[in-house]
């Protein structure tokens, strides 16, 4: 087997620049701020799913010694930002966030209904399991199968008709009633949970009566801002939220959740500071997962093999009072050039917690079905399934009907097919055996849409010739900093060790928060272009001294020095022109944005996944033994933080295809997969060796750094790549996932 | 976690000594699995008598047997060179179990006196005859793709006040069972031996009880007496990831061969019972038969018949059948 090089030979790495930090446990996590008087609060959740709460028995709680209060509906303070409680209580309707102690309402099992604050962890624990909670239960629906007649067209997009979730149609229906092969399939995706090995965490501070700092895990410090200083009624600057390390997310942090609004209102009714961190079991009700999804895909193609047309309908569940959309059905309308395409997108609310955006949210489980079905079809054309991809290759966005700002997905499928060595796959199920064990390979291709959100960056040179750049960013592991270091290190002609990126934390300027692959699309640009504005102003700067001005003012800059283009012998430093200027630092803010190109180019990530598994004859045991990865997400920015992100990625779907799912007791509507024990994520001996391949050319229509996003697309097909593959090994299409022995014995 | 008092008895004696005075105490050892059941607020003794001093380490080969100390811990038993040369069955069936950090922590006994991992017992909020008598049992009518197919269900369980459905997790004592251990077990009456099949239950009426411990008893070493299957043992896991998961289904399969025939055979079953499922018969069907792949197959849908599924673990009778098949061909090294 090739081993692959751990970094681009033509191109070095920076490695992490906090890598020294979180490996020596110096980074500083959510929960591990010392701050001095610091309470500990713990969480008391329902037991039922849906109903309301009749009493609250706190007696035997309040009694253990070192607890400060329990706070639940009855004592808890009124949030200014929320509406007045209704008496007696009423259900909301879709689309209010639930909002924690407001009244005895129960909406879903994991429900906080009340809180314990003590002096330790321990003491808040012991006490919380004494509070005696009693119920009015009512009937609940949570079984997805059972209750599928209840789904209908979301709300949010009846209302809104140029919404993406619309239901949509090209093409002429006849097509596909009349191909030469057709295939019709459901596939069903469980409900599985972010689960990142961090705990979500929170530690909030009211500084004065109208100023909080929380230290809190989430993915955009920015938004949780505003939506605290919403509910708080405050001014954003009065509210700060840090969030420099976080360790692992994968969208469990978008949004702020019921937890953290709790422990900042037990700060506020206490006068103390307060951290609280959600047990495992309590992560699977309170901070989203990723819906439990049907799909049904009827897909067909005429002779030659070119596609007549794909009807993609897909129904995932919501809770009760809000509508998650998912990207589900969205991915049929553009990868491939087919003249029909039908697709349709419904929701099924029912008595659980809100789902959430969960790595390649809707992609990654619309693509599981599409890629699944065109690898049935390819098999019922008897072709070459990556050639049958070919065959229908996309050379502009069939949906939109625009040019791609570019495309390098047919490269990637060469790469991936020669890596894998796909030429030597012999076509039939079932036909090879590797010691033993049925031996199969399969592929998908993988795309995520372009996401670019108007992001700043603060540039500031140091008298020393050093340079701070600073955003409201976000790192949940992917390398945000070491790769901002890198794009302005380059941009500026500074060693990397010149360089310092501050990010997580509100004070800084406005980014996005750190999900649907937008970062270094979005930051990396503000950083490119504020970095460039800096470099302009150290030129000009440089220019009205004696030795800029022998140049006649042609300035370039190397190597963090400024030249005469004539004369490339002296140069002016960074540091000689701030002290020829008398400035202490000098400072430039950017802004950067997607312009009119958004309406020119249709703009995606590209990919595909190329697998080879082992199944256990007679264990149905199925090992993924090899897995190749290929990209076009334009310019690679940092080639090691990208590659253990693409890894990331296919591990994740390792676990999404062979293993994660959240298994719901319907009869209490309470889910029993609640520790690492029975949730099985993968664990190293799951994970082949990963090779990693990327186009690396840039897309210069899409930003100035030419870079699209990454951390999606590592995921997304990887699952149909996998299913695929135990087709080809056992000859048995599971479209149903997890691939557990049970489906293949 | 309720709060409790933490003792530590300096002797043997004083341990049982201990244990026997204080009906709501128990023994600590690694506490890979007792810790979590008190965090959780399954176990909540009054106090905790710690072992972890006590001279129970020792793993030696004396005379005909291999005895191993209650306090060794499972990974120094997996690497130990007598356990290696005598009873590599053992050593390959602890590496199969938990991580390397818990065998570094986890002791032989308190591999051998663990509780379930049924979701229902770790779960205050939900029924579950094993955690409180009497609330029946969830897993029977609920989630129950890893549980029991013998003994268990259907009617085996007692009625619904008392049934139970969940799995010994243990790779070790299925090995062990398979090898005929015996548990050493000491008492205020002074010590006695009990076989290793006798040492847990069936959920036959008393589901709260895993073992036939009696109050204040401390388990303080097994004995494997030596046997011919070094050459011919195989331990077979099947499990839903490819480490660090509890069995599905295990297979201890050991067998004694020469001149191409079985003359020995012992197999004992995991995570298909409430204890380690010893398949009696299978000595009986392959003695003196020369191995293939459709005799091992006859004998593993004969120990089947007897197998029943609830309502989600219908493949494990299959499932269950075709792992003591592999085990068998990996054991005698047909292909």
């Amino acid at each position: 087997m090739n081993r692959q090089s751990l970094d681009n030979p033509s191109d070095p790495s920076l490695s992490r620049v906090d890598g020294a930090a979180k490996v020596t446990g110096t980074a500083t996590y959510s929960a591990e701020y010392a701050i001095p008087g610091l309470v500990h609060a713990v969480l008391v959740t329902s037991t039922i799913a849906k109903g309301s709460i009749t009493a609250i028995d706190s007696r035997e709680a309040d009694a253990v010694p070192g607890v400060l209060a329990v706070i639940s509906h009855i004592n808890a303070m009124t949030i200014p930002g929320w509406p007045p409680k209704k008496q007696p209580a009423e259900r909301v309707p879709p689309g209010t966030a639930f909002r924690v102690f407001y009244d005895s309402l129960i909406y879903f099992d994991g429900q906080p209904v009340a809180m314990v604050i003590a002096a330790t962890h321990e003491q808040a624990m012991h006490a919380a399991s004494l509070v005696r909670v009693t119920y009015q239960q009512e009937p609940h629906r949570t079984h997805f199968e059972k209750n599928i007649a209840h789904s209908g067209i979301p709300l949010n997009v009846q209302r809104a008709k140029n919404s993406p979730f619309q239901d949509y149609e090209r093409g002429d229906a006849a097509a596909l009633r009349d191909a030469h092969v057709r295939i019709e399939a459901e596939y069903t995706i469980p409900t599985q949970h972010h689960q990142p090995l961090e705990p979500h965490a929170i530690i909030a501070v009211w500084e004065a009566e109208d100023k909080l700092t929380v230290y809190d895990k989430n993915q955009g410090v920015k938004s949780a801002q505003g939506q605290l200083a919403q509910a708080f009624k405050l001014p954003r600057e009065n509210v700060q939220v840090v969030a420099t390390y976080i360790g692992g997310a994968f969208g469990s942090g978008i949004r702020v959740w019921p937890h953290t609004m709790a422990a900042v209102m037990a700060a506020k009714q206490l006068k103390l500071p307060v951290k609280l961190v959600l047990g495992r079991e309590q992560m699977f009700t309170s901070v989203g997962y990723r819906p439990y999804t049907k799909q049904k895909i009827s897909i067909g193609a005429v002779k030659d093999g070119r596609l007549a047309g794909i009807v993609h309908e897909g129904t995932g569940q919501t809770s009760m009072y809000e509508e998650h959309l998912e990207r589900t059905v969205l991915a049929s309308r553009a990868l491939y050039a087919c003249p029909h395409v039908a697709t349709r997108y419904r929701l099924l609310p029912l008595d659980v917690n809100t789902p959430t955006w969960m790595r390649g949210p809707g992609d990654a489980t619309g693509m599981f079905a599409l890629e699944s079905a065109m690898d049935e079809l390819a098999y019922a054309l008897k072709a070459d399934p990556l050639e049958f991809r070919l065959k229908n290759y996309a050379e502009s966005d069939p949906e939109r009907n625009l040019p791609w700002s570019a495309k390098s997905l047919r490269e990637c499928y060469e790469l991936g097919a020669e890596k894998i060595g796909w030429k030597n796959r012999l076509p039939e199920p079932r036909s090879v055996k590797r010691n033993g064990m049925l031996l199969g390979y399969g592929m998908a291709s993988s795309l995520y849409g372009f996401h670019r959100h108007p992001s700043k960056a603060r540039a500031i040179m140091q008298a020393d010739g050093s340079v701070i750049v600073q955003s409201a960013t976000m790192d949940i592991g992917p390398g945000t900093g070491t790769a901002m270091t890198r794009i302005a290190a380059k941009v500026l002609g500074l060693n990397a060790k010149k360089v310092r990126f501050d990010l997580g934390h509100s004070a800084l300027p406005d980014a996005p928060g750190q999900n649907g692959s937008s970062t270094i699309p979005s930051v990396g640009s503000a950083v490119h272009v504020a970095c460039e504005a800096l470099k302009s102003k150290l030129v000009a700067l440089a220019g009205e001294m004696p030795e800029g001005r022998k140049s006649g003012g042609q300035l370039v800059v190397r190597n963090g020095r400024i030249f005469s283009s004539q004369d490339d012998k002296e140069g002016i430093s960074y540091a000689d022109i701030l002290k020829y200027h008398y400035l202490n630092e000098l400072e430039v803010t950017e802004e950067s944005k997607s312009g009119a190109e958004r309406d020119q180019y249709s703009m995606y990530s590209f990919g595909c996944h190329f697998v080879e598994v082992e199944v256990n004859p007679l264990t149905g045991e199925v090992r993924v033994t090899r897995a190749v990865t290929c990209a076009d997400v334009g310019a690679i920015i940092n080639y090691q933080t990208a590659r253990s992100q693409s890894i990331g990625g296919v591990v994740g779907g390792i676990g999404m295809a062979l293993m994660e799912h959240s298994e719901m007791d319907h009869r209490f509507g309470r889910y029993v997969t609640t520790d690492f024990a029975s949730y099985h994520i993968p664990v190293h001996a799951d994970v082949p060796p990963i090779e990693v391949y990327y186009i690396d050319k840039p897309d210069m229509q899409a930003n100035p750094i030419g870079s699209k996003g990454l951390g999606e697309i590592a995921i997304v097909g990887v699952a149909a790549a996998i299913a695929n593959a135990v087709f080809h090994a056992t000859g048995k299409r599971v479209r149903e996932l997890p691939i557990t022995p049970d489906k293949l014995i | 976690m309720k709060p409790f008092q933490y003792l530590r008895p300096k002797t043997i004696a004083e341990a049982i000594s201990m244990a026997t005075d204080y009906p709501e105490a128990q023994y600590i050892a690694g506490g890979t699995n007792l810790v979590e059941l008190m965090k959780r607020g399954i176990a909540s003794p009054s106090k905790l008598i710690d072992i972890n001093h006590l001279p129970l380490k020792k793993i030696e080969h004396r005379y005909d047997r291999l005895r191993i100390g209650a306090l060794a811990l499972n990974s120094d038993v997996a690497k130990h060179k007598s356990v290696l040369s005598r009873q590599p069955l053992l050593a390959q069936a602890l590496l199969a179990g938990a991580s390397g950090q818990l065998r570094n922590m986890a002791t032989v006994g308190g591999n051998l006196l663990q509780r379930t991992r049924c979701s229902y017992f770790y779960d205050l909020a939900l029924p579950c005859n094993k955690r409180k008598p009497g609330t029946g049992c969830g897993a029977e009518a609920g989630i129950n793709r890893t549980h029991a197919i013998f003994f268990a269900g259907n009617g085996f369980g007692g009625n619904e006040k008392s049934s139970c459905i969940a799995v010994h997790p243990s790779d070790m004592c299925v090995a062990l069972a398979a090898l005929d251990t015996e548990v050493v077990i000491n008492g205020t009456s002074g010590e006695r031996r009990v076989p290793l099949k006798d040492f847990h239950r069936l959920s036959t009426l008393q589901p709260e009880l895993d073992t036939n411990l009696q109050p204040g008893e401390l388990v303080t070493a097994i004995e494997v007496t030596d046997n011919a299957f070094a050459q011919h043992s195989h331990y077979l896991k099947v499990r839903d990831r490819a480490s660090y998961a509890f069995a599905l289904v295990s297979v201890a399969a050991a067998l004694q061969m020469d001149g191409g025939r079985i003359w020995d055979a012992r197999m004992a079953l995991g995570g298909v019972a409430h204890k380690p499922w010893r398949y009696w018969a299978i000595d009986l069907m392959l003695r003196g038969q020369a191995p293939s792949e459709k005799l091992f197959r006859e004998v593993a849908e004969h120990e089947m018949q007897s197998a029943r599924a609830t309502t989600q673990n219908a493949f494990k009778i299959k499932l269950t059948s075709n792992a003591i098949v592999a085990a068998l061909k990996a054991a005698t090294g047909i292909s």
